[in-house]
């Protein structure tokens, strides 16, 4: 009678589907391609992607060239971190460490600029606010992706991976100006 | 089938019937498939990231 | 050699040796949600940032014990429970190996107990995925090493049952598709446990100081493995429960035999794909593998959640009409019986486990829009709608099932039991729908603090992102007292509940059988096939479930709406290639 019964067929492969689960079954099959080829589409088409370019590094090789980046291009300070604001179209780079965001990068609205990031210790997670970009960082890995600002003003980094008891203060800071 | 011995019937269990009906196959394939798609090709993934100059 | 004892009530037979095993881990389980339910309570009243109870190392100790005690030891054990229930119990078939089950039971005891010590000691506040490098002490990934053990040798004994049943032919024709539901779980345990095996093996020998490095993106690869297979078991198990129970409530029948098992044949082949769904934004992984991974080899896995989402209530739909229950489109559904939490809780089950669960676990899992989504409150919003709705609310409706069955004894306070599905989802759906809100907002997950007090830079949320973590709250604290009235009924049932057997005692509570005198039933009569329908009941010419169609075809339009919605809202962020 039941579900939890043997089917009351032995051979049930032959019996005949019902119209409605055929016609669901078509539907649901169609509206799992569409999905499936959005993703390509939005490759195509779409302006957010991960290009997800990346390169094996560790903590020192990954620190001097944030270094070298400061020391080229810092405008000023804050808060003890430096504000750096390097040229358009030019590699920025932004480490991640307990429990602090470095440095702060200054960007020019309608720019794209390549971003790198990595961790110096354990994992961490890249949010952009109030935008909302989401995107882990790994530690002994280097991602590098091209971001175009697109609205000028001061955007902040929330570090949404559980990182220890200090988590919660690891704050990092992205302006963004008017040409 | 050892079942069909004992009544038989004119029938051939179908193909995929006999699939669905042998655990230690789909035991098989549902620890091959995800072995082979996710880890293996991840790892592989992750393996050839090249290194930083 | 008697073994069985027939439930008058029900009809099912009962192994003796099976029976106590699929009362222990019941119990197991229940001692498990308990533990998880208190920290559940501690976790939200941090997060709703008005109370703030916690100071942060206890709330992210609290963090870690809810996750693991929630995710991993309650539904294991109840699903180990389902396996032997599946099999030995559903089959008339002896257990096999009882003995390597209570060997595997003890090592999940022990697992979890060497497990939870490591976390309440404090050193270990790494939260359930544990992502190396950062460190817990070494008995935090032993404890887990040895449960999965254990549930390995569940899942042998599980199969070892299937095996003998068919030797011994204790059933007609096919294993019944509830049987095959929880094979496809089990199938999914056993990659799930050697994925485990893979990374948690090496991150304790790293913690005990014997390998010096575990590379990070490894980790969570192989973890993910792990750690979203293991929700993957649920989702078999509970659609398995959901066809039990509307077996045993209304003599339904599966609409199509070869539909339903089709369906959970592209579990076994997908469902583990999804693991990808954590790897979206991670560094070096090319979208070739994300695509075809996050999104199961084309949606195939979401293909069979969505037939299931049909021929669940459809079969519940057609088994009412056969019945007589045949006026306008909903007339089954309205006289269901609402009142019996066994109905209530699996009906909830499926609705919430559909409409939000299964709707924002497929648009988060979409490789870009996984942008807009990963780490944020979204997350465990989605996957609260999928296991703290859909599994747990499933496995209590299974429990209320189970408790004059299995346990011989009359449910403790009905009334309470009549209205704790209700209560239970109601805060539940309030809490998943304000997180969802808030992680759209772009608050975190895992976060002690959204003010970031402390912090030398600042950032402010909206201030609807604190309204939203308010209301969350209150429907968190609302779903803890739904879960709390869960387990004053069934602990309660347990130990004062009416006996419907003398022998039913306080023992026979915790898992010591009755008397031998009760398992007098040496050989079970074979399971007979279903008796047939006649054709005219096929009803192959119109609609057999025209109610639940137009249900499902809601579903979908509310999944499309609000997929495109994402996509929208995925476009309006900076560009990124």
């Amino acid at each position: 009678m039941t579900s939890y019964m043997p089917p009351s067929e032995r051979v049930w492969w032959k019996t005949p589907i019902g119209r409605d689960e055929v016609l669901w079954i078509g539907i649901a099959l169609v509206w799992c391609l569409v999905m499936f080829f959005m993703m390509p589409y939005w490759h195509i088409y779409g302006k957010q992607n991960l290009s997800n370019e990346a390169y094996q590094t560790n903590a020192i090789q990954f620190q001097a060239k944030v270094d070298a980046m400061v020391a080229a291009h810092q405008v000023r300070e804050e808060a003890h971190i430096p504000v750096v604001r390097p040229p358009a179209g030019s590699d920025v780079y932004m480490l991640g460490r307990l429990w602090q965001w470095y440095p702060i990068l200054e960007l020019e609205k309608g720019q794209s600029y390549r971003l790198h990031l990595s961790s110096m210790d354990w994992q961490h997670g890249f949010s952009l606010q109030p935008v909302n970009i989401n995107l882990q960082v790994v530690p002994g890995y280097e991602m590098v992706l091209t971001v175009e600002p697109d609205q000028a003003g001061e955007y902040s980094v929330v570090c949404n991976e559980y990182c220890g008891i200090g988590h919660h203060m690891m704050l990092g800071k992205i302006y963004v100006t008017e040409n | 089938m050892s079942e069909e011995q004992e009544r038989p019937e004119p029938e051939r269990i179908p193909f995929m019937q006999r699939v669905i009906e042998n655990p230690f196959l789909l035991l098989f394939l549902g620890v091959v498939m995800p072995t082979v798609f996710y880890i293996l090709w991840g790892v592989m993934e992750i393996a050839t990231i090249p290194v930083a100059n | 050699m008697a073994r069985f004892r027939i439930c008058p009530d029900s009809g099912f037979y009962f192994d003796r040796s099976a029976e106590s095993l699929i009362k222990v881990n019941a119990v197991a389980a229940a001692v498990s949600l308990l533990f998880a339910g208190i920290m559940a309570l501690g976790v939200i009243l941090t997060r709703w940032q008005d109370v703030h109870l916690l100071p942060a190392d206890r709330f992210y100790q609290a963090l870690t014990l809810h996750g693991i005690n929630a995710l991993i030891f309650w539904i294991i054990f109840f699903e180990i429970a389902i396996l032997y229930f599946a099999s030995s119990t559903l089959l008339r078939c002896r257990l096999a190996a009882p003995r390597w089950a209570w060997l595997g039971f003890v090592l999940m005891v022990a697992g979890a107990v060497l497990n939870n010590i490591a976390v309440l000691r404090g050193r270990s506040s790494v939260m359930m995925t544990s992502y190396a490098p950062m460190q817990a002490e070494p008995s935090f990934y032993l404890g887990l090493i040895v449960f999965a053990v254990g549930a390995l040798i569940g899942c042998f004994v599980f199969l070892g049952t299937l095996v003998i049943a068919r030797d011994e032919k204790t059933y007609e024709g096919s294993i019944p598709l509830v049987t095959f539901g929880a094979l496809t779980a089990c199938i999914i345990a056993v990659f799930t446990i050697a994925s485990g095996a893979i990374i948690l093996i090496p991150t304790w020998l790293w913690s005990i100081g014997y390998i010096n490095h575990i590379d990070a993106a490894m980790y969570r690869l192989i973890w993910w493995g792990l750690g979203h297979s293991s929700q993957q078991i649920n989702v078999a198990a509970h659609v398995s429960v959901w066809y039990l129970i509307a077996g045993v409530l209304f003599g339904a029948r599966p609409m199509s035999e070869k539909v339903s098992r089709t369906a959970f044949l592209l579990y076994i082949l997908f469902l583990q794909l999804a693991s990808a769904h954590h790897i979206l934004v991670d560094p070096g992984i090319s979208s070739e593998w994300k695509v075809f991974n996050t999104s199961y080899a084309m949606y195939l896995a979401v293909l069979a959640s969505m037939i299931h989402g049909l021929t669940v209530p459809g079969s519940v739909e057609v088994a009412q009409r056969r019945k007589g229950l045949t006026k306008g489109m909903f007339e089954w559904l309205r006289k269901a019986p609402w009142g019996n939490p066994v109905f209530s809780g699996f009906f909830l089950s499926l609705v919430i486990f559909g409409f939000i669960g299964g709707i924002t676990g497929v648009v988060m899992g979409t490789e870009q829009i996984n942008l807009i989504i990963h780490n944020t409150i979204y997350v465990p919003a989605h996957f609260h709608a999928t296991v703290a709705v859909g599994t747990t609310l499933a496995f209590m409706a299974l429990t209320y099932l189970l408790i004059p069955v299995l346990f011989r004894r009359e449910l403790f306070l009905p009334g309470i039991a009549k209205l704790q599905p209700y209560v239970f989802s109601a805060g539940m759906t309030l809490m998943i729908l304000f997180m969802l809100g808030a992680g759209t907002l772009g608050v975190s997950r895992r976060h002690w603090d959204m003010a970031f007090t402390g912090s030398l830079l600042s950032f402010e949320y909206p201030g609807t992102a604190y309204v939203m973590m308010a209301v969350a709250g209150i429907g968190g604290v609302l779903g803890v007292v739904g879960g709390a009235m869960y387990l004053v009924v069934t602990v309660g049932s347990l130990l004062f509940g009416r006996k419907k057997d003398p022998e039913a005692g306080l023992l026979q509570s915790f898992g010591f059988p009755m008397s031998s005198g009760r398992y007098g039933v040496a050989r079970a009569e074979p399971l007979p096939m279903a008796p047939r329908l006649s054709v005219e009941e096929h009803g192959s010419a119109g609609f057999e479930a025209p109610g639940t169609f137009v249900l499902a075809m809601t579903l979908l339009v509310a999944f499309v709406i609000y997929y495109f919605v994402n996509w929208d809202y995925l476009s309006s962020v900076w560009p990124l290639r």
